[in-house]
């Protein structure tokens, strides 16, 4: 159950503390139960490379690993994952050292405007962690969570090929 | 985080006919690069609009008493603090800044509320009391003209005639149809959003998405009452446009609320918001009389089209103009009979959308022409070469075509091509209805169809289009070095990319930075209507030579390929700014639709393969191949990219998108029920890209990113025609429309 106090506008639920291992990290914050992951991760930690263009597990631009499965960060609870390894793009590579998905979406151009990039990179590293890369068809069946309204799929695809060290 | 974007540089080079890797791409695979929605100020608050739940109402009264009273609230605006001019539009100023006494479509913008958290500014919102007398929507874009008057000059936004060679033609095989197109969306995946700054000067600084950012600027200030140098903006991350960013979202309403509190405000919208926030592409009705002797040419074409523009008028006029001036498509055709009308209605506003009024007529012409070789007994792609307009050709405007249009080598092109063998496996994901697993083969039917399309580049009708481009040359640590800065909008197109390989072919400088785009420079003019490449191309290639010709001065005369730039230059700096046009067009002749209107054709084929579960209603595209001519493929990974993006969303409005309204309400407002293209829907594209130059653009470029998003709809839809025998006269094509159920 969730404590809940009575305020001026209205019924809001208790803030509570949350620990999470963020990129590596143990970050602790005091949040309200019902704030996602994603707000949590975007407007308290300042991580913003996960994006919100649905909020409703639709598009999954704001696609993070938590103890290396993917989620749609949108639609968890931040109190829902107390504990767990959070990685987000920004955790996967440095400027000098890309993550190997990073720089094969930059070498296949498997973006335009960029906005669903952060989560095709990091639905793309699960899903070679996976083992459902072995094909352009299992690729595809395996990042239909990602949505891209600029269509970059092929680009995408080929990336993720390379990446998981099939021919490109 | 700096609310200023970082200047773009990168350690790869090329010149133009290469594919450099863009210079924000390193930043957008880390997460690092800053779209409007991840602007931060640490004083910032926020900012939410409250919209009439209503398609047509009358505001009775608005009391904000009670969201004033609820804590952490900044400010509750109405129209009453609109410090300037309270209408604004691209076309016309027609639309309220916040609505005034009514409201006409469900979503329109009646108040502000500024707040410390966007559930704070919520709350409040609940509070605001707006009595409303709700009034009957016209929604009818066909009796929109002659139903109540939405705006004072009544509903038709503009009527567009054309009138070439005779107007009482006889053929042999007469053809007509009566087409629909639904209402898409852009449905990019950043929300509309921003960051508006008080500053000292008693200005305002706003950061924002957007596709131009000059118009924007203009159209802030005269709603703030200020000059335009106290409305200053810069371009932050845009997470896609298509179109839907020509518009006004809410830039005027943060900086009223930065000017009000004197506090930073950052507005986002939801994706339900969203769908509300800006305009979308029209739906039309598309009456078609095609006339063709025994062997296939064309006679005569004749179409009544009517495009529903919604409740404010936006780029109306112009859709207007496309659908009419391309109605009868890439054919020659010597008698022609067209009307176009843009109405008023109480459905939501529509204006800018990749292809705009071209792809509209295009669904229709192309049927048409299916319908016409059906007639014949012909091949439809016979048909479409009998009547394929050339170099040299006459457009129903009067317009000579006057640099290539090879339409019937590019329909040559994809029919050419090797056929997808018939799945012989059972592999799912092979199958209408993918994993699902609603068929393995059963009731499934093949079905190929074929279109071509013709797109308008840059802007028309006599609009001074232009750019401006500022180029500079220094010697930074011993090297020389490029910046290059305008105001044209990257929107995820790669111009950025395109400048520096410009400057770079231009100067021969390898090192070249691409500055922040604001206003602090000249206009860049719109990102849309195919044309950066092509004008901000242009510009960016005249600054260069104007680099060159300083350069020159300064070597007195010698060689500047023999000449070391750097000893050259030592400390000094060449830095030139250009604005450059292309060619002036011509108004269209109000009563026979005459003149010289646009500046370039585009032209597109495609062949689509699908197959078709005939007792579901389900589509698969398996195949879907294009051909292009782009004049110049100045960036040819970067042409792909347009050229399957373009496919991609004609597919979607084929298929699956469609803005759905009853009553002038939308009823799917969310991407669980406004269906786009997943990976899974895009097929294999076969793509043949032709470069045969127009003389009269730079580098011989011709506009990229609208025709594949032309052809593609009527081609798929023609396949779904061909397996399954039946007219489909409306897109997008839905499971019922195939079963009849």
């Amino acid at each position: 159950m969730i404590e809940v106090v009575p305020s001026e506008g209205g019924v809001v639920p208790a803030a509570v503390e949350v620990g999470l291992v963020v990129n590596g990290e143990a970050r602790r914050l005091v949040v309200e139960p019902r704030v996602t992951l994603l707000d949590a991760l975007r407007e308290r930690l300042g991580l913003t490379g996960a994006k919100k263009g649905c909020d409703h597990g639709e598009c999954g631009a704001c696609t993070v690993l938590v103890d290396d499965r993917r989620i749609y960060s949108c639609t968890t609870l931040a109190v829902m994952q107390e504990g767990r390894r959070v990685t987000t793009v920004e955790g996967l590579g440095t400027p000098e050292s890309p993550h190997p998905v990073q720089a094969a979406f930059v070498e296949h151009d498997g973006m335009q405007c960029g906005m669903c990039t952060p989560g095709q990179v990091v639905s793309a590293v699960a899903l070679i962690a996976e083992g459902h890369a072995g094909s352009e068809d299992e690729i595809r069946e395996w990042m239909s969570g990602n949505l891209c309204r600029c269509a970059a799929y092929p680009g995408i695809v080929a990336a993720v090929r390379a990446a998981a060290g099939g021919a490109s | 985080m700096s609310l200023t974007p970082a200047e773009l540089t990168s350690s790869v080079t090329g010149g133009i006919g290469t594919s450099p890797q863009r210079p924000d791409g390193n930043l957008k695979v880390r997460g690092e690069f800053a779209y409007a929605s991840d602007l931060w100020h640490e004083d910032m608050i926020w900012g939410s609009t409250l919209r009439s739940p209503h398609p047509y109402a009358r505001i009775v009264s608005i009391d904000l008493t009670e969201a004033l009273e609820v804590p952490g609230v900044y400010a509750v605006l109405t129209h009453e603090d609109v410090p300037g001019a309270n209408l604004y539009g691209l076309e016309h100023k027609d639309q309220p800044v916040l609505a005034v006494d009514v409201v006409r479509y469900q979503g329109e913008a009646v108040a502000l509320v500024g707040a410390d958290h966007p559930e704070t500014a919520t709350r409040a919102m609940k509070r605001i009391k707006v009595e409303y007398e709700v009034l009957e929507p016209v929604v009818d874009m066909e009796t929109a003209a002659d139903d109540t008057p939405l705006h004072p000059g009544g509903n038709l936004v503009r009527h567009v005639p054309i009138r070439r060679g005779g107007q009482a033609p006889t053929a042999d095989v007469v053809v007509t149809g009566r087409y629909e197109v639904g209402m898409q969306d852009q449905a990019f995946l950043g929300p509309e959003s921003g960051l508006a700054v008080p500053a000292e000067d008693g200005g305002v600084d706003l950061y924002i998405a957007t596709q131009w950012l000059h118009v924007d600027q203009g159209q802030v200030a005269s709603a703030l009452g200020m000059p335009l140098d106290k409305v200053r903006l810069t371009l932050s991350g845009v997470g896609g446009a298509f179109g839907g960013r020509e518009d006004l979202s809410m830039q005027v309403h943060a900086c009223m609320l930065a000017l009000h509190t004197r506090k930073p405000v950052k507005m986002v919208y939801n994706r339900e918001e969203s769908f509300y926030g800006h305009v979308h592409r029209h739906p039309a009705v598309l009456h078609y009389e095609h006339g063709a002797t025994n062997d296939g040419k064309l006679v005569y074409v004749k179409a009544r089209i009517f495009l529903d523009g919604g409740a404010y008028a936006s780029s109306t006029g112009a859709v207007v103009a496309n659908a009419a001036t391309l109605g009868v498509g890439p054919y020659e055709v010597d008698n022609v009979t067209i009307d176009c009308y843009g109405v008023y209605t109480n459905n939501p506003p529509c204006g800018a959308m990749r292809g705009f009024g071209a792809v509209q007529a295009g669904f229709a012409y192309e049927s048409q022409m299916d319908k016409l070789a059906d007639a014949l007994g012909m091949d439809p792609v016979d048909v479409r070469i009998a009547n394929a307009m050339t170099e040299g050709s006459v457009m129903p405007t009067g317009q000579v075509v006057d640099s290539a249009a090879p339409v019937a080598q590019l329909l040559k092109l994809v029919k050419d091509k090797p056929l997808p063998p018939v799945s012989t496996t059972l592999d799912l994901r092979s199958m209408p209805g993918g994993v699902s697993n609603t068929t393995h083969g059963e009731g499934v039917v093949r079905g190929i169809g074929y279109a071509v399309g013709i797109k308008n580049v840059c802007f028309s009708e006599g609009y001074d289009d232009y750019s401006t481009a500022r180029v500079r040359v220094q010697v930074i640590n011993g090297e020389l070095v490029a910046l290059a800065h305008t105001a044209a909008c990257e929107v995820g197109q790669g111009l950025v990319t395109i400048m520096q390989q410009i400057v770079r072919t231009e100067l021969g400088v390898q090192r070249v930075t691409i500055l922040p785009m604001d206003t602090s420079i000249g206009n860049g003019g719109s990102t849309s209507a195919s044309r950066q490449t092509y004008v901000t191309g242009g510009a960016v290639k005249a600054a260069c030579a104007a680099v060159r010709d300083k350069l020159a001065k300064l070597a007195g005369g010698r060689d500047l390929s023999e000449v070391d730039l750097v000893e050259l230059l030592g400390d000094d700096v060449v830095d030139e700014t250009v604005e450059w046009r292309h060619r002036a067009t011509e108004p269209l002749d109000p009563e026979t639709g005459q003149g010289n209107a646009h500046v370039q054709y585009g032209f597109a084929a495609h062949r689509a393969v699908v197959d078709v579960d005939v007792e579901l209603g389900l589509v698969k595209v398996v195949e879907l191949d294009c051909a292009q001519d782009v004049g110049n493929a100045l960036n040819p990974q970067a042409v792909l990219g347009q050229i399957q993006g373009g496919s991609a969303q004609g597919l979607g409005l084929a298929v699956m998108e469609e803005i759905q309204t009853s009553g002038g309400k939308v009823r799917n407002p969310s991407f669980t029920d406004y269906l786009i293209p997943t990976v899974l829907d895009m097929p294999p594209m076969s793509i043949d890209v032709l470069e045969l130059a127009d003389p009269n653009a730079p580098y011989g470029v011709r506009g990229v990113g609208e025709p594949p998003t032309i052809s593609s709809t009527p081609a798929i839809v023609a396949a779904i025609r061909a397996a399954t025998g039946l007219a489909l006269t409306r897109v997008p094509v839905r499971p019922e429309h195939i079963t009849g159920t």
